[in-house]
């Protein structure tokens, strides 16, 4: 491999409150690329994704250990703030949640948080064509945000986090609210903002992981002897080809044919 | 199966088999329990209304004639028997209270039903502010009064911080519990999207939920208000009363108007009784305001639309 990767994860175990909820993941995620993380549901797919960006620090009694390399650097080292890494590691949620706010306010949140000083008019238009979505707002952008489509408020919130311009976009289930049209442009979009961003996408539908992503990750939910614990771990990281035409593990293909989950 | 489904066992599409009359009776029996159903909810909608209604119609009716723009512009005359004067001394004591005690309670109140909410959530202290603000809320408003009289009026003497104070306390755990509500109501996902973005948490707070409970907040402040509007044992204990227009803060007994009604309902002379109507009227529209303006703010309120 010769690119640097833009995340390396190495023995992470996230519990809740005690209870485990992923086990020893480690995996490698290259620069510009798309990785889909599958699974079943309850494995950990949004529990790994928001290792990504520090999320789950949010969660009372949610423990990490092990490493997330990002650049190099350990965004769970004592003095790395996890404010900083979620600017230049966006998030886009299952559910469109963009503010009660106009759509130009939306978008332009995280820069005035960030005190940015540019013109403002500017990075609204950039980062909404950016999304795709500035040709249908371009005479509104005073109008609130929670009048769009399910859709168009998806899209938005992707413009709202690139506008922060971070390098990596976390996405969890961002179309599994949206119907097939919305969910096909969410996708053509993906294709472009690779360009630029790494993705990481988790999505409960294997067609669309198999058509927008270059890697896989499939996780699986582990049972331990008495039954009352469970906890996700990484059965396999692969090519998205690999692993739709030639997994490597049984589960793997199990779960790829239906056959579970 | 047949027998067990009964009549729809029979060919659905023709409805063969399902007889006309048990049809008839079934939907008689409904048509008459709806129709009972709503008289009995006009009839407990009347029973409330009537007395709201009649408190109305009656300070309206002995309220109105007194109400001229010479009541509302002027003080009180010195003799009870007197015809004449108004109660802007009243008016302006109240205002003057209130906006004070709203000073005092609405960003203490704020500021503590955000820490129940972001901070506090599940720790010791905030299930004692939580169950002392209950606790406050039945408190009857005579024991502030006399608290304030105690701390405050023995001191230093009646005036209108001592009657805010008194009002203050009575609106804050109001202010505290229905802020908690609304900031209660604001959807976690939008705190973790503003999260995801690199806000911190007090950036959260002060762009994205405060905003988004900022309706809801200011109808709860709005009928705190209006219960202390309204409150009179904790003024006549710690602001006392007064003749005449008063804005010193400390030091001076000071009017308020739900005062004025007592004082004026309180004496023999007809003059003096029918200014206390007036001001019970100017006290109604002043709350009705108040009220009025809380509605407003609701139905802006973004997260019920
Ligand atoms: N905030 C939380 N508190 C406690 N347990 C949680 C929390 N979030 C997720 N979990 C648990 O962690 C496991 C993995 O959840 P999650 O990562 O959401 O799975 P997925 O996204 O694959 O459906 C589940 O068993 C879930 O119950
Ligand atoms: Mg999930």
């Amino acid at each position: 491999m010769s690119q640097e990767p833009a995340f390396s994860v190495r023995d992470l175990h996230v519990s809740y409150g005690g209870q485990p909820a992923l086990k020893d993941v480690g995996m490698d995620i290259e620069p510009c690329k798309i990785i889909a993380v599958i699974g079943p549901s309850g494995c950990g797919k949004s529990t790994l994704l928001r290792c990504f960006n520090r999320m789950n620090d949010l969660i009372p009694g949610a423990k990490i250990t092990g490493e997330v390399l990002y650049n190099g650097q350990d965004i769970y080292a004592k003095d790395v703030d996890p404010v900083t890494i979620r600017r230049s590691v966006g998030m886009v949620f299952q559910r469109p949640n963009p503010f009660p706010k106009s759509i130009r306010d939306n978008v332009a949140y995280g820069a005035r948080i960030n005190g940015y000083k540019g013109n403002m008019d500017e990075l609204v238009e950039r980062s909404l064509r950016g999304a795709a979505l500035w040709d249908e707002v371009k005479d509104n952008l005073n109008k609130s945000a929670l009048s769009l489509s399910g859709g168009q408020q998806q899209r938005l919130c992707i413009a709202r986090a690139i506008a922060v311009e971070p390098d990596t976009i976390l996405m969890d289930e961002p179309a599994s609210a949206l119907d097939p049209v919305a969910t096909s442009k969410i996708e053509d979009l993906m294709q472009e903002l690779k360009e630029k961003y790494t993705i990481i996408i988790v999505t409960h539908n294997m067609q669309q992981a198999a058509r927008v992503s270059d890697k896989a990750a499939f996780l699986y939910t582990e049972v331990n002897e008495t039954g009352k614990a469970r906890w996700g771990i990484l059965v396999e990281y692969d090519d998205t080809d690999r692993i739709f035409t030639n997994p490597r593990d049984k589960r793997t293909e199990d779960y790829i044919s239906g056959r579970f989950g | 199966m047949s027998a067990f489904f009964g009549d729809s066992g029979s060919d659905c599409r023709t409805n063969e088999g399902v007889s006309p009359l048990k049809v008839r009776t079934t939907q008689k029996r409904r048509i008459i329990a709806d129709v009972a159903a709503r008289v009995g909810m006009w009839g407990a909608t009347l029973m409330v209304m009537i007395p709201i209604f009649l408190i109305f119609y009656y300070i309206a009716k002995k309220g109105l004639p007194t109400m001229d723009w010479e009541f509302l512009t002027q003080s009180q005359p010195f003799s009870m028997r007197a015809r004449g004067g108004g109660f802007v001394h009243g008016l302006i004591g109240t205002l003057i209270m209130v906006g004070l005690a709203a000073l005092i309670s609405v960003p203490l109140g704020v500021l503590g039903a955000i820490y129940l909410v972001e901070y506090g959530k599940g720790r010791p202290l905030a299930q004692v502010v939580r169950f002392f603000s209950d606790v406050m809320t039945g408190v009857p408003s005579v024991f502030v009064g006399l608290f304030v009289y105690t701390a405050l009026v023995i001191p230093y003497g009646f005036g209108a911080v001592m009657g805010a104070a008194a009002l203050a306390i009575i609106m804050l755990p109001i202010v505290v519990r229905s802020s908690e509500e609304m900031l209660k109501l604001v959807p976690r996902e939008l705190k973790e999207a503003s999260y995801a973005l690199g806000a911190g948490k007090w950036q959260t707070i002060t762009r994205v939920v405060l905003p988004t409970a900022a309706p809801g907040i200011t109808t709860g402040v709005m009928l705190a208000v209006a219960r202390a509007a309204g409150e009179t044992a904790p003024l006549i204990l710690t602001a006392l009363g007064s003749l005449e227009i008063v804005t010193k803060m400390v030091g001076e007994p000071i009017a308020s108007l739900p005062v004025l009604v007592f004082t004026g309902a309180r004496n023999p002379f007809p003059a003096g009784q029918e200014r206390a109507w007036a001001g019970a009227l100017e006290l109604l529209l002043l709350v009705l305001v108040f009220t009025l303006l809380a509605r407003i703010a609701s139905s802006r309120n973004k997260l019920q639309q």
